[in-house]
């Protein structure tokens, strides 16, 4: 502070004096700019201790020493950690009671929406250019193969990760009581799931996606009541251009319109369920009391039924 | 042995996610049951020794006194998250580099693929055409998996082995799940995709698909070897037959079900409700194999033949 009020003091000085000399440029610019230059170093210095900054300060709500109410307020006031409690049980991050695999499976999620949506900038939906479009993708555009592999082994990878983390809930018997909706709810995301995959299948237009969906949409042919082919579907009036495979279509063949629906199916509707479902899911983990475990073990002696 | 049909078709790039299960299954189920055993272990130590079982902090996992029960998620859990997800990243950037994900020829729905074959993960359902028509198969069995999946855990009355790897507490359901995992789902999934070929014929590993191949099946329905041709007694008679199957089916499982002293005990706590629901699902699921079994033993095809449909 010292420093900057001895220079800019001489000034005033020399100015009452009312010498003959004239005001040079140089020094009426001096004159007027000192109180910014002050301003600045002032600045300068208040830089240095960013984190009392008014705009670090409404970013970030509070301090970063490592004490315990700042380990808590790090994961409390961030969106996107407040998923997670401040505290977890000690045992339960061991990679051998959890596996993992329900974060994995949300993570490939996230990557598969990341690169579903690069893919969406270079993907038309219509016969005859989506083929084109993907032999473009994967030999000219940079790093297109890249992005492509990683979109179809991560959605391969993702139902693998889902299924693992079913077996493991149900092995810890993490669907009992207070869980059991969001077990539910899980099947439902494992539907989600493999409808993700099966409609994405088609997409290509290769030999592989068409005729693997032909299968899986022949056999709603043979739904009871609603496919033509099934029981008691042509006693209701069912034809092959009424029934429910026609609705999954939209025609009586994997053409254009099963292409585009399986599109949209593909990037928004089953996204957007899944999402919500998601919600609800994490939710209710957190809810339900967090992982369930590792709990203390229960002896037969201390079994207790629930009332009904 | 024909070495390269069978890499054709280990190698084939949608065929990895299957490969690599035959590794990553096993592995879990191993690391699952290692420590359901030692949680076994302890359990049976702790109901022998009452005064053990008071003091006892009664998990398998290092216990030192003074240690904080709780962690903080930040940096604890984050850290772990944040290894995870680059390991994941590194495994999923490695196999997108060195494997491409299939293209064939463009869609032509006048050049059948032989053998036309689901997305890995639905191989099972695919599978389960040889043995069930479509509209079970491909309808009514999916249904009842998912709705199973689903009611699991309100006809599952066992209070004991929430939260944590046992077996010995949990024998039943985690045998019925086993089952139900391994053998009606994974290995059809294996099936469909190592042994079924040309033809959805029966390949073993390593034999050629031969694309001409033809196979002399007779096979019959359940009927016509009690010599019943004409309706309306064929349909009574597989109504009769199916019919059957719940009561014989229905007794074994209960059988089963009931089998020791403490399932006998969960069996009381069970309301009715609860009891029917299960005993349907494990009836449907256990139609799977018994049809398996009636159709590549005993080539019957159908067990109830009408005019509507047939099972």
């Amino acid at each position: 502070m010292n420093d900057d009020e001895k220079s800019v003091t001489p000034e005033p000085e020399s100015d009452e004096s009312g010498s003959q000399r004239p005001t040079s440029l140089i020094d009426r610019l001096k004159k007027g700019l000192s109180p910014f230059i002050a301003k600045g170093k002032k600045d300068l210095r208040a830089a240095k201790d960013y984190k009392r900054t008014q705009v670090w300060k409404s970013v970030f709500r509070h301090k970063l020493d490592e004490t315990p109410r700042n380990r808590a307020l790090a994961v409390l006031t961030n969106v996107f950690l407040h998923l997670q409690p401040a505290k977890v049980n000690r045992d339960a991050i061991r990679f051998g009671f959890t596996w993992g695999m329900g974060g994995i499976t949300l993570y490939l999620f996230i990557v598969l929406t990341i690169t579903g949506v690069f893919l969406m900038f270079y993907y038309h939906p219509t016969k005859g250019q989506a083929y084109l479009d993907i032999m473009y993708l994967h030999n000219d555009v940079p790093f297109g193969g890249l992005l492509r592999n990683m979109h179809r082994w991560g959605a391969h990878l993702m139902i693998i990760t889902v299924w693992l983390h079913m077996f493991r809930v149900f092995l810890t018997g993490s669907y009992k009581t207070p869980r059991e909706f969001n077990w539910s709810i899980g099947v439902i995301l494992l539907v989600l799931t493999l409808l993700l995959s099966f409609t994405g299948y088609l997409l290509p237009d290769d030999q592989l996606g068409f005729w693997a969906v032909t299968v899986g949409t022949n056999m709603a042919r043979a739904t009871p009541l609603l496919g033509h082919e099934g029981p008691f579907g042509s006693l209701l009036g069912m034809t092959a251009y009424n029934d429910v495979r026609f609705a999954l279509l939209g025609g009586s063949i994997v053409d254009a319109n099963a292409l585009l629906r399986a599109y949209i199916w593909h990037c928004i509707a089953i996204p957007l369920i899944l999402a919500v479902f998601l919600t609800v899911h994490f939710w209710r983990v957190r809810k339900d009391g967090s992982i369930s475990g590792p709990a203390p073990v229960m002896l037969e002696s201390e079994m207790k039924f629930p009332r009904k | 042995m024909d070495w390269g049909q069978l890499w054709e078709i280990v190698s084939a790039p949608d065929n990895v996610p299957i490969v690599a299960m035959l590794f990553l299954v096993p592995f879990f189920t191993w690391y699952g049951f290692r420590q359901a055993l030692a949680n076994d272990r302890l359990i049976e130590r702790l109901s022998k020794d009452p005064e053990l079982a008071k003091t006892h902090h009664r998990k398998v996992e290092p216990y030192r006194e003074g240690w904080s029960q709780k962690l903080y998620v930040w940096p604890h859990l984050l850290r772990v998250e944040f290894l995870a997800a680059i390991i994941v990243t590194v495994i999923l950037m490695i196999w997108s580099i060195t494997l491409n994900a299939p293209l064939e020829e463009p869609a032509n729905p006048n050049l059948t693929m032989n053998p036309a074959k689901a997305p890995w993960y639905f191989l099972g359902l695919q599978e389960m055409l040889v043995y069930f028509d479509p509209w079970i198969a491909g309808v009514v069995m999916p249904t009842f998996i998912l709705l199973g999946l689903i009611i699991i855990p309100y006809v599952d009355t066992n209070p004991l082995g929430n939260g944590y790897y046992t077996f010995r507490q949990r024998k039943f359901a985690i045998l019925t799940f086993l089952f139900g995992f391994f053998v009606l789902w994974l290995s059809m999934v294996f099936i469909g995709t190592f042994i079924r070929g040309p033809g959805w014929m029966w390949f073993w590993p390593g034999q050629t698909w031969d694309h001409h191949r033809l196979v002399f099946e007779v096979n019959r329905d359940l009927n016509e070897i009690f010599g019943i041709v004409n309706q309306p007694w064929v349909g009574l008679f597989g109504a009769a037959a199916v019919g059957l199957y719940f009561v014989v089916f229905g007794w074994l499982t209960h059988k089963l079900f009931v089998w020791n002293d403490f399932n006998r005990k969960i069996f009381q706590q069970m309301t009715l409700v609860q009891y029917l629901t299960l005993q349907t699902f494990l009836l449907v699921m256990w139609a799977l194999p018994v049809k398996i079994i009636l159709r590549l033993v005993f080539r019957i095809k159908y067990v109830m033949v009408t005019p509507w449909f047939n099972i």
